[in-house]
């Protein structure tokens, strides 16, 4: 099993090799005259976890649909196991689906939703017995065998729903909003089975949701997508903390958008100017603007807000005064919304370590220290 | 005070969809509604009430109060061999008509649910028609259609005048249940390895069995009951109700209450099990 590690990418001439489980090539679909998938490559490794994630309309399910043989692309190629799928249906794909509402077949006990996929490849009757055991096992569900799916809550046919599909022991298991129906606590608990389920199976998962947060909790990797396209492929962690764009910065997590102007461009530093602030030094990725207006995003937790700087700040940290404007409590963290000089609002998110706290009061002057890498400059 | 406001706010921004359905009910009850109700189904069911009570009565001529009961009426009933003979007839019918239409009815309905063709409005409309269509009309019709290609009119030319109407209420109970199939159990089908064959059989069939059972009881039922149409396609055999057709004209005797008694018994559980088949499983949640 290869797990992603952080830091690496896929290179789009890596063709056919072992450890690829599905590569898209320039697949496009349109429904009509409306692209619903507009030109989206991507090689998913062997037993990783692939999030697809994006608002709804982005494509994301169309594409998984497409790699379901659900839909047909208008053009493009799909690669599963190193075989192009062509106009392969369903049914004689490597790959097995968790839908959005289960799918569960009404008319069958669990035992036999489960047994559905064994008993279609010709598995002997006492082998599924055993395997359908098995697979409720796996996902903690032992004695429903003989229930009907309508007599299960929602967070069990979801099991069964997940049973149905690993017991055929596919290679690749598409799993599109499965959580959605389920509130918040069993999801929670269900996105660290479906991560565990994704080592132990060694099964690739691609997973789609609109849940930039079950994205990060259970992702090898997460494709964002918007329009029908790919806008960043990255680990969760590069998604977060290296949002390359205005609308991946803004769709995951919170950000504070600011408009600068670039002076000095090297490398991958550059020099800024905030209006009525000053310039500051931040992090510029590799196709970053070189001159000009450009976007700057940084994130709400990443900015320091202090009475005083302390002696031991490091010499390159920007720092900028604001004035505080309000404080909201929210639990884990306390907001703080400080106002710079030309009216910008700066979110700064600060954990509730201990109670009581030395608050800041609103409307004190108060200085804003962050490093310069936390601070990147947008492509767009 | 304000405590109050809050709660009374809280109430009014709660969607209605959240509101038990029994609270609905009970919020908009008044007297009248049940009133009303009664007297509408006294209006429907008295008659057959009516119907059934003089069919145990003792005397000859229908009079009320009843002055007692017997089962005479039914002893007549099951000796008399025109009776038997009609019922029998009604009952081929019946069958043969309900068979006809589940073949067509159902195979129209699949049609119509999975594939997007030009006539299919056209079809649509037209299957539906014979039931909207008066008996007399389609009586009249037929007779004639007959008489043209000069075929002698028999039970089988009843049982095809029958069919027409008899195929429109199969293929609606059946092309309701398609609608209510959702697709993603045929894709899950699909998904797990099931050739579309596969699928159909083992997965579609199934959940559209009740819808088809319960149109064919249906249109068992109404061809059973069914005059007009008959009285105009009957050859020398007398389907039950025109045998009570013709004996009417002799006035209502007690055995005809009896048939009748026995007619409501059988439409009754038709429709009642039809019913049952086609509330049977409901999908998603």
């Amino acid at each position: 099993m290869v797990t992603a590690t952080a830091g690496t990418r896929t290179s789009g001439s890596r063709l056919l090799t072992d450890e690829l489980s599905i590569q898209l090539r320039d697949l496009y679909k349109y429904f009509g005259e409306t692209p619903a998938v507009n030109g989206v490559s991507l090689d998913v490794r062997d037993g990783e976890f692939l999030t697809l994630l994006g608002p709804s309309g982005c494509g994301k399910t169309t594409t998984l649909r497409m790699i379901g043989g659900f839909e047909h692309p208008t053009s493009g190629s799909i690669w599963i196991s190193g075989q192009e799928m062509g106009d392969r249906p369903p049914y004689r794909r490597p790959v097995n689906t968790v839908f959005q509402n289960y799918a569960l077949f009404p008319h069958m006990t669990v035992g036999q939703n489960i047994a559905y996929g064994l008993e279609m490849s010709g598995v002997p009757k006492a082998e599924r017995q055993q395997r359908v055991a098995q697979a409720l096992e796996m996902v903690r569900l032992p004695h429903v065998e003989n229930r009907k799916p309508s007599e299960l809550s929602g967070g069990q046919q979801q099991r069964v729903a997940l049973a149905r599909a690993l017991v055929n022991r596919p290679s690749v298991l598409l799993l599109d909003e499965p959580l959605g129906a389920l509130d918040l606590k069993l999801r929670k608990a269900m996105q660290l089975e479906l991560k565990q389920l994704n080592r132990e199976v060694g099964a690739t998962f691609v997973y789609v949701t609109h849940d930039q947060e079950e994205a990060l909790t259970m992702s090898d990797r997460i494709a964002v997508m918007s329009e029908g396209q790919i806008l960043q492929l990255g680990t969760p962690e590069e998604i977060y903390e290296r949002p390359r764009t205005r609308f991946v910065a803004d769709f995951i997590g919170q950000t504070n958008f600011l408009d600068v102007t670039v002076r000095e461009a090297s490398g991958d530093t550059a020099v800024v100017e905030l209006p009525g602030v000053g310039v500051m030094r931040v992090r510029r990725p590799a196709d970053g603007p070189v001159s000009g207006p450009a976007a700057l995003a940084i994130r709400p937790e990443k900015i320091a807000l202090l009475q005083d700087v302390p002696a031991g700040t490091p010499s390159g940290w920007n720092q900028f005064t604001g004035r505080l404007d309000e404080i909201i409590y929210v639990g884990t963290f306390t907001h703080y919304l400080v106002a710079l000089p030309q009216g910008q609002i700066v979110t700064v998110h600060r954990q509730n370590r201990a109670v009581g706290e030395a608050e800041h009061r609103v409307g004190e002057e108060l200085t804003l220290v962050f490093d310069p890498a936390v601070a990147a400059l947008l492509v767009d | 005070m304000s405590a109050r406001t809050t709660g009374t706010l809280v109430a009014e921004t709660v969607p209605p969809a959240a509101i038990p359905v029994r609270q609905r009910a009970r919020k908009r009850r008044s007297p009248w509604l049940g009133l009303t109700s009664a007297l509408i189904f006294a209006f429907l069911y008295l008659p057959l009430v009516v119907v059934v009570l003089y069919s145990f009565s003792s005397t000859k001529v229908n009079a009320w109060p009843i002055k007692g009961y017997t089962l005479d009426w039914y002893r007549e009933l099951i000796a008399d061999r025109d009776i038997h003979e009609a019922v029998q007839l009604s009952i081929i019918v019946g069958l043969c008509a309900a068979a006809i239409a589940v073949v067509l009815g159902t195979l129209t309905a699949f049609a119509l649910d999975r594939y997007d063709f030009r006539a299919k409005q056209a079809i649509r409309f037209f299957v539906v028609l014979p039931i909207v269509l008066p008996g007399i009309v389609t009586g009249v019709a037929m007779l004639a259609f007959f008489t043209l290609l000069g075929w002698p009119l028999s039970r089988w030319t009843i049982i095809i005048a029958h069919a027409t109407f008899c195929v429109t209420l199969v293929l609606n109970n059946v092309i309701a249940r398609l609608g209510q199939i959702p697709r993603t159990l045929t894709e899950a089908s699909a998904d797990l390895g099931a050739s579309p064959q596969q699928t159909f059989w083992r997965v579609t069939f199934p959940l559209v069995r009740p819808a088809i059972i319960a149109g064919a009881i249906l249109a068992f039922t109404l061809s059973f009951d069914e005059v007009v149409v008959t009285f105009f396609l009957t050859g020398r055999e007398k389907t039950l109700p025109l045998l009570i057709w013709g004996r009417l004209r002799q006035g209502i005797s007690p055995e005809i209450n009896a048939a009748a008694s026995v007619i409501i018994l059988v439409s009754l559980a038709g429709v009642l099990v039809s019913n049952r088949l086609s509330k049977g499983s409901t999908f998603g949640r």
